[in-house]
């Protein structure tokens, strides 16, 4: 029995985050009271995040990635499937559970000024979470001091009565970080962190980010529309297209072995800095993601893709296949 | 000697603010020849986008100083009253500004807004505006059909391809693009490079490709300037450059864009640039500078070292 | 919001001239109201007001500024009020005693150099007896020496001599002067023009008679009965400029009037200004926030309420209903929250609810009221200040156009209810041009320092408003 119970609890620590084939679909109204139809965002997506681990969420806009992580916060109220926090099913919690589910998690925006209340000091943006969730007044003050040495915002003392509008793009995303660790989460959203701020600055933050999960062994969906970057931040990527996850698997892995079609694509447009980039024309698929309200029968990607097959990629989904250890794929190529 | 299409000397624009006078554009010279493409690389508020504004003369009301020579085929465009340069612009050389996507009318339809700089600058019917706006469309990746419908029915891309289209219409030499990928996918960006790859190929026009993104960049750069805190710090063959650049602030930016193919560990810069409002006397880099000595207390000349020049006292030794 | 931010906008707002005009003028109107709640309780200014007659009986009626002298050639005359009960103003009075009769003497003195006549003479006398009142002659003497028997009479108790009114002593006079200039004086001519007039032709016209400069005499000597009888007299000699602002038809010193109007105004101006703006606010920030069956519940009441006459309305309240000023406003501010600021407010807050620290809000736990009311009201706030600002002008005006209009508080002693009474005593006919001026000016006044500084702040809250 001891045995057991300590197999389960080493389970449960080792997955915080199961995701159940998670649909969000956004109603399209038509007058008062008709419907059009909806847009599926996402459309089925299942994975599992181990404590302390770092995924990255890699799509185009349109993917539905934003949606996905926003969902998984709660921020949007999933239309179907399930969402399995640290063993609880938190998919339908409101109220005072749902407020105890947010302090476990956070959320880092792409516009790290639009993110921050304009009219509130530093003190004041860091000390709402803290009054939200009821931490005594006496703690507040250490704990804002703790987090704004943590994020590199030093000397506090200098920051806590500024405005957001006196700091640098980078010193703000900074301070969002800082505000959505404050509480001591599990889990973080970062949705495209660092692609409002400047190429230099972007790498700092991110290896602050990536400091901060080391530190506090959190778990982080890193959303990004840039490949490039997975690879100084996650163990693993996502890719998704038209609210689906085409393929999974460990960072390095994907990167040298890309399976789908489209992950193979979005690899061979990214450049790497290289004078003879100009002379080569690259292999784009035609065609544009697919609308979301009636999107293509079968496979989603199969109106633009290389290796159609008539008869089958337009016809039946393409099932997730374990191609090779953590390595799942969408394809009817490995079906 | 065959001069150069376009030749900027020694460029100043400074604009007048609450907070005080902006030195955007401090000192700034380069030479571009014709089908060449030079990538302006700088990161925001380095100046890039006024220096582009500064050649082609859309400067906002608030300008303190405008001085300095732009050369195109020899005729100073400083030099021209309101009326002349009127009639270069948009003949000769064209724009299109960052976040272009917004600046689509959106009660006016797509083909009506592509033929528009025909119906102004060269006075062509709207007949023959119409025609000639379809093959511009289908000439950056557009269907013809599309003319008919209003911009909220063109994706992102699309948008920015009509863009793209409205800069090429009549035929310039020179189209300055400013960021015109930023807001993009990367599929949609990578097809968009695609399609300038294929007209610069085509039709031997000059691009002056202005953009952050050092990646994107060689994707299009014969020349790559590289601008910081409103000076031109290296100006260098795109050969060169990408494989070995010289200027600090060139190999620390090169160092923290992260790579898909290369093993490399990245580091990023710690500060930030300067204010252009009363920049330093110093080399404007120094303070962020890992290899920086006395000689840096004043500003550096510009030195040619083989090819290149590069801003910094570090080359004064190796070349002239 | 900070002590700091407010300096800073201050100091933003002072770099304007017309704010500072307009700061100028909103302390001056600020000054007259923090000056008359000081001086005047309430409670007395309405029972000044009110009652009026009796407690200012000793000002002239209709008597323009005294300022007004300066302008004019043709001095108008101040009121003199001479009193056997106040040491020092010009009456003497002497009893001499007997045993069972007192001789009495009350002698008033004064000295009349203006170019005009009184408006108005009267003689104020209180007598205390036992058994039989005291019995008084008086008399007048000009300056030039003549003396008239203006009356005798019996004093019981309080008794009140109008001079100026009395017939009988008018057509006495005006045989009197028709002997003295030898001609019929063809008008009816009034004692307090016969008793201080020039004695020759000048006198035929009303226009062209002269006063009398020099020192004037009023005697009266009466009979006391009885050891405990005594007589006391006061005589005021009304002019017709009175004080700094004048007086109106119930002899009311229109500076109470002018400077409890201020409070009022500003009072009614500001609480109904602020109150509609916070609630519409409030309203639209809900209305926005919830959506679907709460926003559209509101917008449709909002429509409702908007296509309803709002002045009409009111009026007809006014007309079945005597209200109060503060009930007014009131009934003001029910009708104007679901107005079209609650249109423009929800845009607003449509808009900020999209903004991405909302979010990040509702992220990290913040409830539906936290949100509402510390994230997205204050950000919508100072875009609101200076709407604000200026909406109390027309809040002040609506007050003064209900009060001229008779609709308004009938006590309350407003701007708008000395126009009122202005209005329907003809003011403007008879040349009591003061009158309709001096409260007309402070409502444009107030209105305009209000503006002032509504444009000047929406300079600063707007900034797409500044020029470069």
């Amino acid at each position: 029995m001891l045995a057991l119970r300590v197999e389960g609890e080493i389970m449960e620590e080792k997955i915080l985050l199961s995701v159940k084939e998670l649909c969000k679909w956004f109603e399209l109204r038509k007058g008062l009271f008709g419907k059009a139809g909806y847009v599926r965002a996402v459309d089925g997506v299942s994975f599992d995040i181990k404590k302390g681990d770092a995924v990255s969420l890699v799509g185009e806009s349109g993917s539905g990635k934003t949606t996905l992580g926003k969902t998984i916060l709660r921020l949007y109220e999933p239309t179907k499937g399930k969402i399995i926090f640290e063993g609880k099913d938190i998919t339908n919690l409101k109220s005072k559970q749902l407020l105890e589910y947010r302090r476990e998690t956070g959320l880092v925006q792409q516009d790290p000024y639009g993110a921050l209340p304009p009219f509130m000091t530093i003190k004041r943006v860091l000390e709402e979470p803290l009054a939200i969730h009821g931490i005594p007044k006496s703690e507040r003050i250490k704990r804002i001091y703790n987090v704004l040495e943590e994020v590199r915002l030093t000397p506090v003392e200098d920051f806590v009565g500024k405005y957001p509008h006196m700091l640098s793009g980078g010193q703000q995303q900074r301070l969002v970080i800082a505000r959505a660790i404050i509480l001591n989460p599990k889990l973080i959203v970062a949705d495209e962190p660092v692609s409002m701020l400047d190429a230099s600055v972007r790498i700092e933050i991110l290896t602050l980010l990536k400091e901060l999960q080391k530190k506090h062994s959190l778990s982080v969906i890193y959303i990004t529309h840039d490949l490039s970057t997975t690879r100084y931040f996650s163990e693993w990527i996502y890719i998704m297209y038209a609210g689906k996850i085409v393929e999974k698997a460990p960072t390095n892995t994907l990167l040298k072995n890309p399976l789908h079609p489209y992950s193979r694509t979005l690899l061979d447009v990214i450049p790497d800095p290289d004078a003879e980039n100009r002379f080569k024309i690259r292999d784009i698929p035609p065609g544009e993601p697919p609308n979301l309200v009636n999107p293509p029968e079968g496979c989603r990607f199969h109106p633009r893709c290389a290796y159609f097959k008539d008869g089958l990629c337009n016809e039946k989904e393409p099932e997730e296949v374990e191609v090779e250890k953590d390595h799942f794929v969408r394809c009817w190529l490995y079906g | 000697m065959v001069k150069s299409l376009l030749e900027v000397k020694n460029l100043c624009t400074y604009f007048r603010t609450t907070k005080g006078i902006v030195k955007a554009v401090d000192n700034v010279s380069f030479c571009v020849e014709k089908g060449e493409t030079i990538a302006i690389i700088g990161e925001s508020g380095c100046g890039k986008s006024s220096l582009a504004k500064s050649i082609i003369r859309l400067l906002p009301r608030n300008v303190h100083t405008y001085i300095g020579e732009v050369y195109l085929e020899g005729v100073d465009l400083l030099k021209l009253d309101e009326k002349k340069m009127n009639e270069i612009r948009w003949k000769k050389i064209s724009m299109v500004s960052q976040a272009a996507l917004n600046s689509l009318n959106p009660v006016i339809k797509v083909g009506q807004q592509v033929a528009e700089p025909l119906i102004i600058h060269e006075g062509v019917s709207k007949k023959v505006a119409l025609e000639r706006a379809k093959k511009a469309l289908s000439m950056v990746g557009i269907p013809e059909s599309f003319a008919d419908r209003y911009p909220f029915e063109l994706s992102g891309g699309m948008k920015q391809r009509a863009i793209i289209a409205m800069a090429l219409i009549t035929d310039p030499d020179i189209i300055i693009l400013d960021e015109p990928t930023s807001a993009l996918d990367v599929l949609t960006q990578a097809s968009i490079m695609n399609m300038l790859k294929i007209i610069k190929e085509k039709t031997v026009k000059t691009f002056i490709f202005i953009t952050h993104d050092i990646a994107i960049s060689s994707e299009l750069a014969d020349k790559v300037a590289v601008m910081y805190a409103g000076q031109i710090v290296e100006l260098a063959n795109a050969e060169k450059f990408y494989k070995t650049p010289l200027h600090p602030y060139s190999i620390k930016l090169m160092a923290s864009v992260p790579t898909l193919r290369t093993d490399k560990k990245l580091e990023f810069i710690p500060g930030t640039p300067p204010s252009l409002i009363d920049p330093p006397k110093t080399c404007r880099f120094a303070e962020r500078c890992p290899w920086k000595f006395e000689k840096c207390k004043n500003e550096p000349p510009l030195v040619m070292v083989n090819d290149s020049y590069v801003k910094c006292w570090l080359y004064e030794s190796k070349g002239r | 919001m900070s002590i700091k931010r407010l300096k800073e906008t201050f100091k933003q707002l002072i770099a304007y001239k017309s704010a500072v005009v307009g700061l100028c003028i909103l302390g001056f109107i600020m000054g007259l109201s923090i000056y008359a709640v000081i001086t005047i309780p309430y409670e007395e200014a309405v029972k000044a007001w009110r009652l009026g007659e009796d407690v200012s009986i000793n000002n002239p009626r209709n008597a323009a500024p005294s300022w007004i002298n300066f302008f004019r050639q043709k001095k108008l005359p101040e009121t003199m009020v001479m009193d056997t009960l106040k040491s020092g103003s010009n009456a003497r009075k002497i009893i001499i005693p007997r045993e069972t009769l007192s001789a009495l003497r009350i002698e008033f003195s004064f000295e009349f150099n203006y170019d005009d006549f009184p408006s108005e003479i009267n003689l104020f006398l209180t007598s205390k007896y036992n058994e039989a009142a005291p019995y008084i002659t008086i008399n007048w003497t000009k300056p030039n020496g003549a003396t008239i028997r203006l009356k005798e009479l019996v004093v019981k108790g309080t008794d009140r001599y109008y001079i100026s009114i009395d017939n009988e002593l008018a057509k006495k006079l005006r045989l009197y002067l028709s002997e003295k200039v030898g001609q019929e004086i063809p008008y009816e001519i009034p004692p307090h023009m016969s008793l201080f007039a020039v004695e020759d032709e000048s006198i035929l016209k009303p226009e062209t008679a002269q006063v009398l400069k020099g020192k004037y005499r009023m005697v009266i000597e009466g009979i006391l009965f009885g050891g405990e009888s005594d007589v006391d007299a006061r005589l005021v000699v009304y002019g017709k400029v009175f004080g700094l602002a004048g007086t109106d038809h119930l002899r009311r010193y229109l500076v109470i009037g002018l400077l409890w109007g201020a409070p009022i105004a500003v009072a009614f101006g500001v609480l109904a200004s602020v109150s509609i703006s916070f609630i519409q606010m409030i309203i639209a920030a809900v209305s926005a926030w919830y959506g679907k069956w709460a926003d559209m519940l509101l917008q449709k009441a909002t429509e409702f309420m908007m296509i309803l006459p709002f002045l009409p309305i009111l009026m007809m309240i006014s007309i079945f209903y005597k209200i109060s000023i503060w009930v007014l406003l009131i009934v003001v501010i029910a009708l104007s929250i679901f107005g079209s600021g609650v249109k423009t407010y929800r845009a607003m807050f449509l808009q900020v609810k999209e903004l991405p620290y909302i979010e990040a809000a509702q992220a990290y736990g913040a409830s539906n009221f936290r949100i509402i009311f510390r994230y997205m009201i204050p950000k919508v706030l100072p875009t609101i200040i200076p709407s604000l600002v200026l909406s109390v002008s027309g809040f002040v005006f609506l007050e003064a156009a209900l009060a001229i209009l008779g609709l308004g508080d009938p006590v309350a002693p407003t701007w708008g209810k000395i126009i009122n009474d202005a209005y329907d005593k003809g003011a403007l006919y008879q040349g009591y041009y003061y009158w309709v001026l001096e409260p007309s000016l402070l409502l444009v006044l107030t209105s305009l320092g209000f503006a002032l500084l509504g444009f000047a702040l929406d300079k600063i809250f707007n900034p797409k408003l500044r020029e470069m």
